[in-house]
């Protein structure tokens, strides 16, 4: 199954999990099932229309999917699947 | 890069302390003198802002321009190593600009005692080569991102959170920008500053390094910078990754069809009612408690439960006897409580237990006081024994 990297924001709603394998053979039906597993996710992850968040980027091996097949990028089992949330700290 | 003249010469003074440069075939005379002529903007002296100044003027940037308008606390030094303890309640500026001048003092450091706003950005900014952005939030790094995008300066990027730190480069003429990457920010609250969240000391070291090395390579017009790369570190696991990062073509400032022209209200952009120096949520103001009232009514043996809704790894810190719940799991609990009784809610500083207390409203709790100021006042008015984190 492919892999999901959880990044420490998110942690918390993913059982403290930093990785998580996630069945699917698309990076959408991925996500679908981390969020289906750990619902306090989903609201992190998706807006109320039920799309991806802006300040939350998937990332497929290095590739952002916003240039490859969106949540339908095709996802085999030996790939990674990033969640990079926007963090801003510095002091 | 640097639009700057090259100065002449540098004196025997400097070729001696840049020796192990100038022996580089990399920098050598030609690319130390660019470094000396160039003008360096670092938003910040904290975390990410301490590496970076003392590095770049260790490495010889004869300009180096300082925004802060911060004074030293003890809580900084753990992390912000351009401070020391001398320095508490010092101008974070001074101290820094002092330490600056004793590693090299060479270097011309430009002081600005200001709130980076949208009135002042591009006045401040304007004729720097560089600018690298150590502040530490969202209407902050938009606002660089953007006046560099409009001034056409590079921003090298850099943030932290815990034990994860990112960094990058923006701004220059065919990479992308800070908000090809993330075109809005997350909502307020959401994402936990370093105050709320923590950050391992060590960490902005990493970054804010990683970043002077950047400044210095764009500066030199050597290596293969971060532009079009977004570096994603974790100190935890030490590990390091990459990912891919495109100039957006549907980009609001750099892309073809852009819709910004000018510096925009960024806190209204980022969701925050502008009202500074005011932390506390609205409705905590409505039903708060004084440290010492809630003092008095445990003297008195008053019939009330008193919760801290803080971490246990802070309660561990100190505590003041109340009922443990943590905030993430006060929505679950809440049927261990009775919403009939009389409850105080207290965490840190009055935030966390703000919002606590505004979730026992909703779910028909009618008799919930928030204690101002947290622990920390707590430990001002009442318990000086207590200590403050």
């Amino acid at each position: 199954m492919p892999k999901i990297l959880i990044p420490t924001p998110l942690r918390q709603f993913a059982g403290g999990n930093d990785a998580v394998e996630a069945a699917g053979s698309t990076v959408g039906e991925c996500l679908e099932a981390l969020t289906t597993q750990y619902p306090d996710l989903r609201k992190n992850l998706y807006n109320d229309e039920g799309k991806l968040r802006s300040f939350v980027n998937i990332y497929l091996n290095d590739e952002d999917i916003r240039y490859l097949s969106k949540t339908g990028t095709a996802a085999k089992d030996s790939d990674t699947i990033s969640i990079v949330p926007s963090i801003a700290g510095g002091r | 890069m640097p639009a700057t003249a090259v100065p002449v010469a540098l004196s025997n003074e400097e070729v001696l302390r840049y020796s192990r440069h100038l022996i580089l075939p990399e920098v050598g005379m030609d690319g130390q003198l660019k470094l000396k002529s160039a003008k360096v903007l670092c938003i910040g002296t904290g975390g990410l802002g301490a590496p970076i100044g003392m590095y770049l003027a260790a490495a010889g940037i004869g300009t180096i321009g300082l925004v802060d308008f911060d004074i030293v606390d003890r809580t900084n030094l753990q992390r912000q190593i351009i401070h020391g303890t001398k320095d508490i309640g010092k101008k974070k500026l001074d101290s820094a600009a002092e330490t600056i001048a004793d590693i090299n003092p060479n270097v011309n450091v430009v002081k600005y005692e200001v709130a980076l706003s949208s009135e002042n950005a591009m006045q401040i900014m304007k004729g720097y080569d560089v600018v690298v952005d150590g502040t530490d939030n969202f209407p902050t790094r938009y606002l660089v991102n953007d006046a560099c995008v409009l001034l056409g300066i590079p921003n090298v990027y850099g943030s932290i959170f815990r034990f994860e730190g990112q960094s990058s480069v923006f701004a220059t003429t065919d990479g992308p920008c800070y908000r090809c990457l993330y075109p809005e920010p997350p909502p307020p609250g959401l994402v936990p500053s370093c105050a709320e969240g923590g950050v391992l000391g060590i960490l902005p070291g990493m970054i804010g390094v990683m970043q002077a090395t950047e400044v210095v390579k764009l500066i030199l017009g050597k290596g293969d910078t971060l532009v079009g790369r977004l570096v994603l570190y974790d100190a935890l696991n030490m590990r390091f990754r990459e990912m891919r990062l495109r100039k957006s073509p549907d980009c609001p400032i750099c892309g073809p069809d852009r819709s910004i022209h000018q510096l925009i209200d960024y806190h209204q952009f980022c969701g925050i009612p502008q009202q500074p120096a005011q932390a506390e949520p609205a409705a905590a103001k409505n039903g708060e408690i004084e440290p010492a009232d809630v003092k008095s009514l445990l003297d008195a043996m008053h019939n009330f439960i008193l919760i801290d809704v803080r971490e246990p790894h802070e309660y561990q810190i100190c505590n003041i006897g109340a009922k443990l719940i943590p905030l993430g799991e006060l929505p679950k609990r809440l049927n261990e409580l009775d919403p009939q009784a009389e409850y105080v809610m207290h965490c840190k500083s009055g935030m966390r237990s703000g919002k606590a207390c505004d979730l026992m409203r909703q779910n028909g709790f009618t008799n919930v006081r928030n204690m101002k100021g947290g622990i920390l006042a707590w430990a001002d008015k009442v318990d000086p024994r207590v200590p403050k984190y």
